[in-house]
């Protein structure tokens, strides 16, 4: 038998081994990755300078007409002159500073985000911002003209749409998911019910429904906003999903959970909301915000009845014979606003995966 | 209650499907004993003491406990866990809340204290076991034994009468056991009514008034610490014994 001395502590390794090494270990670590490192510069090689040069190089900027683009490039004069319609459809010119104020306030609300450390804070000063905005949007008190929502359009009308079916169908969602974890048997099937039918019929289906059909409820002469009828129609839909992919969440929740919340006298709805849900929801962020990323995709089906959202305003402003043809410029913009906006909520969501990870750690 | 039992179970009848989990258990407890419960594995020991706070419902007998009938009925069942507390196997700490929050939570949310009040009581009781610097620390950054002994704590916070212990030292590391194992024992000292399923020999001869042995839905023998553990009278205890002393 033996005895050892106590080793001395020692620095592990250090990791970074420079540009060079990761090059190598990432793109030319086997032949095939060889092959397809090479495939892909030159499909970069392929495409990137033709487009720059389209897009920049030849592209006009300045002019207010047609006739102020050379035509070798982009016409980005086509996208400035329209620009107001594309963000804010038909919105009555001179109410514009409205919607702007809503842009300003958002930013003030980024920065409360920033300063209100509770969750609870956070929550109160998002929901004063959405009920303020909506008053500024829809105008009807304080003095604000009425803005009917058929003049609402472009990329805020998507927005609208996107908010509204995200915050709206969070809750529901949520409940929708409670209700089918539940013991009661006529709540669970109600909840099965919901979501099977919903998850087996594509959005547009659930928005021509609504639009068309809902109305069919109501009693002659009750006229019920197209808009809001979407609304309805996109938010059920997307409450299906979110009660999908919580019910996941809950379902990674071990039952000790759920006995320890009982055990220290819960009622159901406490144990629910203050110890299951937040560690659902913890376990569902990154599912919940891809679904929430092609919800806002998805909001240019609204087209099909009948609502001018940012990309139903690219086309008709394309059609405008003034303006023909320029549908490439139109739907490349589309596509860099929609990028822009997909991915900062996905770095967004990676945050607070995070945030909530070194809660938990 | 005409006298001094905390916990009456009559003809306790319990079946999971077909497979008859419990069978005709009857047992008191008295206020401020300390019963220590025994047996193999899968004998029905948690689904038991399970029962007495109603994490398990049963289809025949009865169960009061404290004077509250233990049956499906929500005010009841309020009332029965502000007086029974839990301690399990795996803590079942939340893991998303600080220890002092897994401590205050019930006392704020269930008794509507104050939550000053509630923090000042949670503190006394993380320095009672030993772990009021980790009071802001998450559960996941605590061993085992630390984790066990706040779940301790968390449990007296509603100054329960009656204690439920599953197997508070069998998920912990050996040299974590003591450590959970002296603050039960000074619990037991207090006078505490305490229910604990164990096979720490120690615990039961130092403190329990009576140990039970249980064996396949039934209460086997029942003595006292000392008979139990030396003298066995039942062959099936003394076969258990054996095993769990031959190595
Ligand atoms: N939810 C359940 N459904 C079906 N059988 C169960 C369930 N829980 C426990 N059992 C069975 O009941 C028996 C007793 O379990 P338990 O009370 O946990 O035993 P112990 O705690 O003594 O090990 C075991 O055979 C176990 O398999
Ligand atoms: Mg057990």
């Amino acid at each position: 038998m033996a005895v050892y001395e106590q080793k001395a502590v020692k620095k592990a390794p250090s990791n970074s081994k420079g540009v060079i090494h990761w090059l190598k270990s990432n793109l030319f670590s086997t032949p095939l990755n060889v092959a397809m490192t090479l495939l892909g510069l030159a499909i970069l090689f392929w495409i990137i300078p033709p487009f720059v040069q389209w897009a920049y190089t030849d592209a006009n900027f300045s002019g207010e007409t047609r006739s102020d683009c050379t035509g070798d490039g982009a016409c980005w004069v086509f996208v400035k002159m329209k620009l107001d319609l594309f963000m804010y459809g038909f919105y009555p010119q001179e109410e514009l500073w409205r919607l702007k104020s809503v842009l300003g306030l958002f930013v003030v609300q980024l920065f409360a985000f920033k300063f209100f450390k509770s969750i609870k804070h956070k929550f109160i000063s998002f929901s004063i911002y959405l009920i303020i905005a909506f008053i500024l949007i829809n105008g009807g008190i304080f003095g604000l003209e009425i803005v009917p929502t058929d003049k609402w359009g472009g990329l805020m009308l998507t927005i609208v749409v996107a908010v509204v079916g995200i915050v709206f169908s969070f809750p529901i969602g949520i409940i929708v998911a409670f209700g089918r974890a539940s013991n009661l048997p006529i709540i669970r099937s109600v909840c099965v019910t919901y979501i099977e039918f919903i998850r087996g019929v594509p959005l547009i289906t659930i928005l021509f429904m609504s639009s068309v059909i809902l109305p069919l409820f109501f009693p002659e002469g009750i006229t019920f906003d197209k808009l809001l009828r979407a609304l309805i129609g996109i938010t059920l839909f997307q409450a299906a999903y979110v009660a999908e992919i919580i019910r996941g969440g809950l379902q990674s929740i071990s039952t000790g959970q759920y006995e320890a919340a009982d055990a220290i006298g819960l009622s159901y709805w406490q144990k629910m909301l203050l110890v299951i849900l937040p560690q659902a929801l913890k376990v569902a962020i990154p599912n919940l915000v891809g679904a929430f990323i092609s919800l806002f995709q998805d909001t240019t089906l609204v087209l099909i009845i009948g609502l001018f959202d940012l990309l139903a305003m690219v086309r008709i402003t394309a059609a405008d014979s003034t303006w023909l043809g320029m549908e490439t410029e139109g739907y490349v913009f589309v596509t860099i606003v929609f990028w822009a906006f997909c991915y900062g909520m996905s770095r967004y969501s990676n945050k607070l995966e995070k945030q909530f990870n070194t809660n938990l750690k | 209650m005409k006298n001094d039992n905390i916990i009456e179970i009559n003809n306790l009848n319990k079946w999971y499907g077909d497979f008859h989990v419990l069978k005709d258990i009857n047992f008191e407890v008295k206020k401020g004993e300390i019963i220590v419960i025994c047996g193999p594995s899968g004998s029905g020991k948690s689904t038991l003491i399970r029962c007495i706070n109603y994490l398990e419902q049963f289809q025949e007998g009865t169960i009061v406990v404290d004077g509250i009938e233990v049956i499906n009925d929500i005010k009841k069942i309020k009332a029965l866990r502000e007086d029974v507390a839990m301690v399990f196997q795996h803590f079942n700490l939340f893991p998303h809340l600080s220890i002092l929050d897994n401590l205050t939570l019930s006392p704020i949310w269930v008794k509507k204290k104050p939550k000053k009040e509630a923090k000042k009581t949670a503190m006394k009781f993380l320095e009672r076991v030993g772990i009021a610097e980790q009071a802001e620390k998450y559960p996941n950054q605590l061993s085992g034994g630390q984790q066990q002994r706040v779940a301790i704590a968390r449990s007296l916070c509603k100054n329960p009468s009656i204690m439920l212990f599953d197997e508070p030292t069998s998920a912990l590391d050996p040299e974590m056991v003591s450590e959970v194992l002296d603050v039960m024992i000074e619990l037991a000292q207090e006078g505490r009514t305490m229910i604990c399923v164990t096979h720490e020999m120690g615990f039961a001869k130092k403190v329990a008034d009576r140990v039970i042995f249980m064996d396949e839905g039934q209460i086997v023998e029942e003595n006292t610490p000392n008979n139990f553990f030396d003298n066995p009278e039942s062959d099936r205890l003394k076969l258990f014994l054996d095993q769990i002393l031959s190595h």
